[in-house]
């Protein structure tokens, strides 16, 4: 067997040393946490947490303003959170003094929300401000807290804005909403627990459109259809659509 | 080298080796969570990130666009009050009877009226947009650094820290849900606001919408507002075929809404 050279050896000592001291440096001196994702996340995610929280939320609200959130709760705009108009106020739940949530009495607050705007759900309450008492603040007349109307609509367009509009443009323009609908008058007050009147038969249009209808206030320039023929088993209203009938655009 | 040169490297070497160690040991003292002596984070009593799994309800019909979704986000969460920065924000989608769909962020700048023809309008509405806190996120994929990522109860987050602002994250995003926040050069985007989360609050977008169409929740909880929206309603989510398991669902969504 042949000695292993004395130089081979040394080498072997340096490296071992050199490797050796790597490892150390590696696992030992460099401490786990500036390596480790699971635990640069986890801290990344407490820094996130200790983020201060500047919409202090409706329950905070409760606890002081009790009488406007009793009466609030009752309103149409119950759902409605107090720093969505008010703004964000957690520094005011921590001292009352520091800071006094702003009360928005602008007329160009409340159309964020009530302005007509085509592409809103219908039966959401809009207005033009254009020709809506102009110039006279909103809180003259509607509590925001309880935001009954001082007078009950009576003009369908408060709600069904959208609707309005279409027919406006429509050839049915000059047709009242009631003459098809019967609202009850509840329906003005708490809309969805009595929802209106809708025609139910092929003969309601047809006593316009009808070919020899004998009604009597029938417009002559309507157009007429055989209702035995046309349409089938249909409903008038599953081609046409009665706001913007598409007879004439 | 003589002796001398090696001794004298040897008493510098030493002493800035242990100095480099206690400074490593300083920043790591810092990245450790809970370990520092520094406050821990004030969170709802017993939280725990894994008994939760957040995800977020948004129904159509319901959104009146009045961006107070948007505002509130930006005030909670400090993002830049330049019109084009958002977590998030409200889109008008308007189509017409020839098929054309218009795609407006009404979160830009003043409100503007809807301008085409009532008569032309199929129909038209608005939806929230946000990020969608993908279960199989892919701006967390292509992150060079591993400085954004999903953390227990589901919210995707960016370390800010971390990030090296390279944007790949912006373009891997198919929702364009993130922003390059311009003091911090580092990748932005919603949190869920995981800092109210955790303590029991609603994000802000949710707190100040007016007619609830938002609605946030626990999907591991039995009986969360967002497990009764999700048993109550048909809801889709954005882009399914990408595969990016979103967990913000919509009610009524429009086939048209990408």
């Amino acid at each position: 067997m042949r000695r292993i050279p004395e130089q081979v050896t040394r080498l072997a000592i340096v490296i071992a040393v050199v490797v050796g001291g790597t490892l150390l440096t590696r696992f030992y001196l460099i401490p786990r946490s500036l390596v480790s994702t699971d635990l640069h996340w986890a801290a990344a995610a407490q820094r996130e947490m200790r983020k201060p929280v500047r919409f202090a939320g409706a329950a905070a609200c409760q606890d002081c303003h009790d009488d406007v959130a009793t009466k609030k709760a009752k309103s149409f705009h119950k759902n409605l959170a107090c720093e969505g108009c008010h703004g964000p106020a957690a520094r005011h739940t921590e001292d009352p003094s520091a800071l006094k949530p702003p009360a928005p009495r602008d007329r160009k607050f409340c159309p964020v929300c009530h302005i007509y705007d085509a592409s809103r759900p219908t039966g959401f309450p809009q207005i033009n401000p254009v020709a809506h008492n102009p110039l006279k603040p909103c809180v003259s007349c509607h509590n925001p807290h309880d935001p009954v109307p001082p007078t009950t609509p009576k003009e369908c367009s408060a709600c069904h804005a959208q609707i309005e509009r279409t027919k406006a443009v429509s050839s049915h323009a000059l047709i009242n909403c009631t003459t098809c609908h019967r609202a009850p008058e509840r329906h003005k007050t708490a809309p969805k627990t009595a929802l209106p009147s809708k025609p139910e038969a092929r003969e309601f249009c047809g006593t316009c459109h009808g070919a020899g209808t004998t009604a009597k206030d029938a417009p002559k320039e309507a157009p007429k259809v055989d209702l035995s023929t046309h349409g089938g088993r249909n409903l008038c209203w599953e081609c046409h659509y009665p706001h913007l009938p598409e007879g004439r655009t | 080298m003589n002796k001398r040169e090696f001794l004298k490297g040897a008493i510098l070497f030493f002493p800035a080796g242990g100095v480099l160690s206690a400074l490593a040991r300083e920043a790591a003292g810092k990245e450790t969570p809970g370990k520092d002596g520094g406050a821990r984070p004030e969170t709802k009593k017993g939280y725990d990130p894994a008994d939760h799994y957040y995800g977020m309800g948004i129904e159509v019909d319901r959104c009146i666009g009045c961006n107070r979704c948007a505002v509130a986000c930006k005030a909670e969460n400090d993002v830049p009050d330049e019109p084009f920065y958002f977590r998030t924000w409200v889109e008008r989608y308007t189509i017409t009877r020839d098929g054309n769909v218009t795609v407006e962020n009404i979160s830009v700048g003043p409100r503007k009226e809807a301008t085409q023809d009532a008569r032309e309008v199929v129909r038209t509405f608005f939806v929230p947009k946000l990020c969608n806190h993908c279960a199989n996120p892919p701006c967390v994929q292509v992150c060079p650094v591993k400085a954004t990522f999903t953390t227990q109860d589901g919210a995707v987050i960016v370390d800010r820290e971390r990030c090296i602002g390279c944007r790949y994250c912006i373009q891997a995003c198919p929702y364009g849900a993130r922003y390059l926040h311009p003091k911090t050069k580092t990748a932005d985007k919603c949190t869920f606001c995981y800092h109210r989360v955790v303590k029991g609050l609603q994000p802000a977008c949710v707190e100040v919408c007016p007619t609830q169409a938002r609605i946030f929740g626990d999907l591991k909880s039995k009986a969360s507002r967002l497990v009764r929206f999700a048993r109550m309603n048909k809801i889709h989510v954005l882009k399914p075929s990408l595969n990016t398991e979103p967990k913000v669902y919509y009610a009524q969504l429009d086939g048209e809404v990408r």
